[in-house]
């Protein structure tokens, strides 16, 4: 063989692929599947969907004995192989983090369908979800910064359609008009941030960005520098911070209610996986510029967020989601703080843990947060509006829901009995402590204060006489699972934090 | 007593309460039924509170009296180890009465209310939450962990916010908010504080920093440390002027909830200035000791003179109020204590503690009594111009309340007396390097407090207890038997801790030189 082909021919290590190749084979064999299956077997779909998604958590479980990487190129005159897709402790904890949000959306969406009554299209549904799923699944392993946006697009694109979805629903299409048209601009920025990188650097590889961005001729070192401010808008644009925020309430309450979910979790999972890779891993000397301007945006964007929150009044039409829709935003910041803090730290073990705590609240935040979401779906079933006021009295009617319920809340609020909730944002609060950000751990000091009010506000709501006739909610199986499941997750990590809270004490990468 | 023995029985104090709460939440077990589900889960709350008591009392007998500065009963397994928390539990001098006293004082309420059960929804609930709240209260006692001390100060917010919001008196919604938001503030401010000592002395552990005693922390940490620590417990205390949410929650709360509040969620504050601070921060209290002393004396000064004007006739002072002011003069006495950094002053501090959980939990179960009869705890309603004549129409309660205000007064011979004055004797002579004439005028200022102390007390005993009996007036109910099950210890632990102070003073005084001294000796 001529050299040439065998630089261009590689062996490609298919098992460090197969979470996420296995995700979108499964999507598209539910798109073919659907056209060829009678309109009485649908339901089957989603069923062949969750199967997927669990087979693709449970191909993470091989990959756990060793660091792989695929798809590596030495590029001349560099020193070691840079790799497009490595497989790490971090990749692995995000995989498992999306994998298992996508499983339980797939949950909340299998009732979800089931209720609408045709008014969503099954196979497209299960498809575009699984697709996203598949996006998500390849971002925090992807180490280039051409395959981090595309997993960026092919995470962001099959969302706009799942947000409007819903067939001669105006506000649907609404939502999904105002989230495609603001995530599009976002993207475009981080295209031009990209392309100033690559101009001042020659490589598209993270690792080797890091290496030649410090030796960057100083006739470019603005240019530079605005790579890396463009490149960051578009992640914050999915993490959802303040100012790109204002999409969240409506796209959650316009679209349906799984994907809202599947949103505030795995989409912000993308969104920070994005921003550790291009900051942590890219752009470590580049510190100064992006460490001040994340730790602004983490502190701005759980004020407003939990201020929004704060402002929902309980009666309005939908307030449950759209509470739930700031919140996330609030808890958007907590999730930046670390990676603020991983700037102000000296070695990139320090900035490890830092990252790790990021990590660590993620995975709680994911758990109790999924677990809210199935109640509201639960409770969205009986009452249509879904106002927070509809939750009074839940107690009464279903106790272990309720008390699951108010759980949840309180881990997101962080106090006892929610121990993890609790431990979560004190080991954000140790990074920032750490890293010697007094003034941003003040902020959240108030924030969480902020914060508990509405959280406490709903968890009391659940314990009042109910009002009027009580109306008892009858658990289908997919949302008793969601339920029990993520409970089990939440209640296992309250008595064992250190399940989650190593990732905060170990390098991942 | 054996160590292992020792160990089981404290944290068996620990995780009863909590198994206890989880299983009143469950329908009762055949053979357990009782009369009916209420009676059944508000004596399952009894039974519960009543084994811990006991569990405590043993843990008190089994304790090594002989060495109360040594940490007895230990317990230290790794719990999660990416913070560096580990499951420290342990009691020592300091911590054994504070044990005793919340064990004690929990278990009086839940006899109180198996008989007299709070207004409000079903007393499920309730059992549950008050058994997490002493769950909670223990745990801040015994753990000597900086991580579990947060955890443990946290976990009585949600169980305390609905006993008042859910049973509580008029205007319950907003008190129980201020009661929440202020401690919750203040507790996660306090969390920056306890995470840079941990972060920069590379130890969470409480003894370990308590030996080292501020050594491996710069004296800007200290400082930064104690004001961040210093604001979360004061706000707990409470310390003028952060008091504002005990009155309302007092006022708001039942009966059950006013007693542990006061008794025992009060305590904790001062106590985490007595276990962290002092050893941990040496130098950064020491920059703020006079502050801090001079802030206690506006607080007893300020707390009496609100008693005063709640007092007078025509201000309709309601008792409840006059007694949680008097609480912030009290705590007042407390705080000046431990600002003084003297043996003499600590140790008078952590005896007025505990004198002020038994008293002020008395008056309390008292003044609960008294508007269960009446119906009022407005002391103008109640004393309708010449008097309330308590004495003439319920014999037995005037008196109980009449010994419950002098000893809160201070009368030498019962428990009251012995803290203040130590307090004010370790403000004669404080620590050295503290200015001596700033804390003369702090022990003068403090000693008017006591004579106000006792003008308003006696006003409030010449207003209820005195007074003619009008013809027309009904005779009330005296004391119940289970009335007197749930105040007579507090009455004797009174006298007791009044008559013979060394019980007690034995107990702290070792382990506070321990302490002051810098962990060894």
């Amino acid at each position: 063989m001529s050299p040439l082909a065998a630089s261009a021919v590689q062996s490609v290590d298919w098992l460090a692929l197969a979470p996420t190749v296995l995700t979108a084979a499964v999507g598209l064999l539910v798109l073919v599947a659907d056209l060829f299956l009678a309109e009485a077997r649908k339901p089957l779909l989603g069923w062949v969907s969750v199967a997927g998604l669990a087979a693709s958590g449970l191909l993470l479980l091989p990959l756990l004995d060793g660091d792989r990487a695929t798809f590596c190129v030495r590029e001349a005159d560099a020193a070691t192989r840079a790799c497009s897709y490595t497989v790490d402790t971090f990749t692995l904890v995000i995989q498992f983090l999306v994998l298992g949000g996508a499983l339980l959306t797939a949950l909340l969406s299998v009732t979800a369908l089931k209720d609408s009554a045709r008014g969503l299209p099954e196979g497209e549904y299960w498809f575009l979800l699984l697709s996203s799923a598949a996006g998500a699944a390849l971002l925090p392993a992807s180490r280039d910064l051409a395959t981090l946006v595309v997993a960026l697009e092919v995470a962001s694109l099959p969302a706009f359609a799942l947000v409007g979805l819903r067939h001669g629903d105006r506000k649907s299409s609404e939502a999904a008009l105002k989230f495609f048209l603001s995530s599009v601009t976002a993207t475009a920025v981080t295209l031009m941030g990209i392309s100033f990188l690559y101009a001042t650097t020659g490589t598209l590889y993270l690792t080797e960005i890091a290496d030649r961005v410090q030796h960057v001729d100083s006739q470019f070192h603005t240019l530079a520098q605005a790579g890396v401010v463009l490149t960051l808008i578009g992640f914050a644009f999915k993490t959802a911070a303040v100012p790109f925020h204002f999409w969240v309430p409506d796209t959650y309450v316009g679209a349906p209610l799984p994907i809202a979910a599947y949103l505030s979790v795995v989409g912000k999972a993308v969104g920070f996986t994005g921003l550790i890779l291009v900051t942590v891993v890219a752009l470590p000397s580049y510190a100064d510029v992006w460490g001040p301007a994340l730790a602004a945006l983490a502190a701005l964007t759980m004020t407003v967020g939990n201020v929004g929150a704060l402002r929902q009044g309980v009666a309005r039409a939908h307030s449950a989601v759209r509470l739930l829709a700031w919140s996330s935003v609030g808890q958007a910041g907590y999730l930046l703080v670390p990676i603020a803090a991983a700037a102000y730290t000296d070695d990139s073990g320090e900035a490890g843990h830092a990252v790790g705590s990021t990590v660590a609240y993620a995975l709680m935040y994911a758990a109790v947060n999924l677990g809210a979401f199935a109640v509201a779906a639960l409770v969205g079933r009986a009452h249509a509006r879904n106002r927070v006021a509809d939750y009074r009295g839940l107690y009464a009617t279903n106790p272990l829901t309720a008390l699951l319920l108010a759980f949840f809340l309180l881990c997101l609020a962080g106090l006892p009995p929610g121990v993890i909730g609790l431990f979560a944002k004190v080991t954000v609060f140790s990074a920032v402590v750490d890293a010697g950000l007094g003034w941003l751990a003040v902020v959240m000091a108030v924030n969480v204060v902020i914060a508990l009010f509405y959280y406490l506000k709903w968890t009391a709501l659940l314990f009042r006489a109910p009002e009027g006739e009580p109306v008892r909610h009858p658990l289908p199986a997919p949302l008793t699972a969601a339920l029990a499941l993520t409970g089990i997750v939440g209640i296992a990590l309250s008595g064992a934090p250190q399940l989650v809270l190593r990732f905060a004490d170990t390098g991942l990468f | 007593m054996s160590e292992s023995v020792m160990q089981f029985l404290l944290a068996f104090l620990l995780l009863a309460p909590l198994l206890g709460a989880l299983a009143a939440l469950l329908p009762a077990p055949p053979g357990l039924k009782g009369r009916s589900p209420e009676q059944a889960v508000l004596r399952h709350g009894v039974t519960v509170t009543g084994v811990v008591l006991l569990a405590a009392i043993a843990l008190a007998l089994g304790f090594d009296h002989d060495h109360p500065s040594k940490m007895q009963a230990t317990t230290d397994i790794s719990w999660i180890p990416a913070l560096h928390v580990r499951l420290h539990l342990g009691v020592d001098g300091i911590s054994l009465p504070l044990l005793v006293l919340t064990a004690l004082l929990t278990f009086l309420c839940a006899l109180y209310s198996y008989f007299k059960p709070a207004a409000g929804p079903a007393p499920k609930a309730f059992v549950s939450l008050l058994l997490l709240l002493e769950g909670g209260t223990l745990a801040t006692f015994a753990v000597l962990d900086l991580l579990l001390f947060f955890l443990a100060f946290e976990t009585v917010l949600i169980p305390m916010y609905f006993l008042i919001a859910r049973w509580g008196g008029a205007d319950r919604a907003r008190a129980a908010w201020r009661f929440i938001l202020y401690t919750l503030l203040g507790s996660v401010i306090m969390l920056l504080g306890l995470l840079l000592i941990g972060i920069k002395a590379g130890t969470f552990d409480m003894v370990a920093l308590a030996t080292d005693n501020g050594r491996s922390l710069t004296a800007s940490v200290q400082v930064v440390a104690v004001l961040a620590i210093g604001v979360g417990l004061a706000v707990k205390t409470p310390m003028w002027p952060l008091h504002s949410w005990l009155p309302d929650a007092h006022t708001a709360a039942p009966t059950v909830g006013s007693v542990l509040l006061a008794g025992v969620l009060l305590k904790m504050g001062t106590y985490g200035f007595v276990r962290i601070l002092l050893p941990a921060a040496p130098h950064g209290f020491h920059t703020f000791a006079p502050y801090l002393a001079a802030l206690a004396v506006a607080g007893i000064i300020y707390g009496s003179l609100a008693c005063l004007a709640l007092a007078r006739e025509g201000a309709k002072g309601d008792l409840k109020r006059l007694i949680a002011y008097s609480s912030v003069g009290h705590m007042g006495f407390v705080l000046l204590g431990i600002a003084t950094m003297t043996p003499t002053g600590v140790n008078g501090a952590l005896f007025a503690n505990i004198a002020h959980g038994l008293i002020t939990g008395l008056l309390f179960f008292l003044v609960g009594g008294l508007k269960d009869r009446t119906g009022t705890v407005d002391l103008d309603a109640l004393a309708k111009g010449a008097g309330a004549a308590l004495y003439g129409r319920a014999p037995r309660l005037g008196g109980l309340l009449a010994f419950a205000a002098v000893a809160s007064l201070g009368l030498p011979g019962l428990a009251g007396f012995w803290g203040e004055m130590l307090a004010l004797f370790g403000a004669f002579d404080p620590a050295a390097g503290l200015s001596r004439p700033a804390f003369l005028t702090f022990m003068a200022i403090a000693a008017f407090g006591t004579l106000l102390t006792a003008a308003y007390m006696l006003v409030v005993v010449r207003r209820v207890c005195m007074g003619a009996v009008p013809q027309e007036a009904s005779k009330l109910t005296d004391v119940h038997t289970f009335e007197y099950a749930a105040w007579a210890p507090l009455v004797v632990l009174t006298v007791l801790a009044g008559l013979w102070p060394r019980a007690l003073l034995g107990l702290t005084d070792p382990a506070v030189q321990q302490l002051l001294a810098g962990g060894t000796r």
